[in-house]
């Protein structure tokens, strides 16, 4: 499913605007770094409670297309500001980890 | 080719700009993206590790045909025990480090399964260089 239609339909919170249309198949979801680091696949949506610039770094590095915050995270500026250099979506949910994964498992599976 | 990034103790803000450096020019050099994706992983392990345990350091890269080598020396406290360090989720990094997700225990393991080669040289008290190998297939 498109980025952007999970956005709709999963009603996020746009940060930063980016790889709209990539085709989304799997996520990740990890609040820990190197887990993420070692373990995530490119093209991955990644869903963590973490907001500091890292995040932004490691989804640059591993070409994770999006990472979305969970329960109202705010990302730090210098996290915004790392992700629109390096196209990383930033997007945000109301929700916490387990409902988002359940809901976009059921979106994307 | 060769590249210098110096390490500056706590500055977290700054990791990961070697490893992004050295993407954006391996992939200039056309190297296969599995081989990219080995030494990115491994890169950045090495540099957090740098940034949370040492007192400041240097990366030294050096890219050619056929491979990069990786050093990343520090100053810092050195590791008491590698084979205990090599363990996955052993770690003796600091609450903060860990409130921001790092200090799982994986970072020296993430280094050993994504290079062809790893060396741990490293003194009680004076430091850890570590030399990180993988052979590129262009």
């Amino acid at each position: 499913m498109l980025l952007k239609d999970i956005i709709e339909k999963l009603n996020l919170k746009v940060y930063n605007e980016v790889n709209m249309d990539s085709d989304v198949k799997s996520a990740y979801s990890s609040d820990l770094l190197s887990d993420v680091m070692g373990n995530a696949k490119s093209g991955q949506v990644w869903i963590t409670m973490q907001t500091h610039k890292n995040v932004a770094s490691i989804a640059a590095l591993k070409d994770v297309p999006a990472v979305i915050i969970v329960r109202n995270g705010v990302p730090d500026d210098d996290m915004l500001e790392f992700a629109k250099d390096n196209d990383v979506a930033v997007l945000s949910s109301s929700e916490p980890t387990f409902p988002l994964c359940g809901k976009l498992y059921e979106l994307i599976k | 080719m060769h590249y210098t990034f110096d390490i500056e103790k706590g500055n977290f803000t700054n990791a990961g700009n070697a490893s992004g450096s050295v993407k954006k020019t391996l992939k200039q050099l056309n190297v296969d993206p599995s081989s990219i994706k080995r030494i990115v992983v491994a890169l950045y392990e090495a540099e957090i590790n740098a940034v949370a345990h040492a007192y400041g350091g240097k990366i030294d890269i050096d890219i050619d045909g056929d491979k990069i080598v990786m050093v990343v020396a520090d100053q810092g406290p050195g590791i008491p025990n590698i084979e205990l360090a090599m363990t996955e989720g052993y770690s003796t990094a600091s609450q903060k480090v860990r409130e921001m997700g790092f200090g799982a225990g994986m970072g020296l393991p993430n280094m050993k399964k994504n290079t062809d080669k790893l060396d741990i040289q490293t003194e009680l008290g004076v430091g850890t260089t570590i030399t990180m190998t993988v052979f590129l297939k262009n």
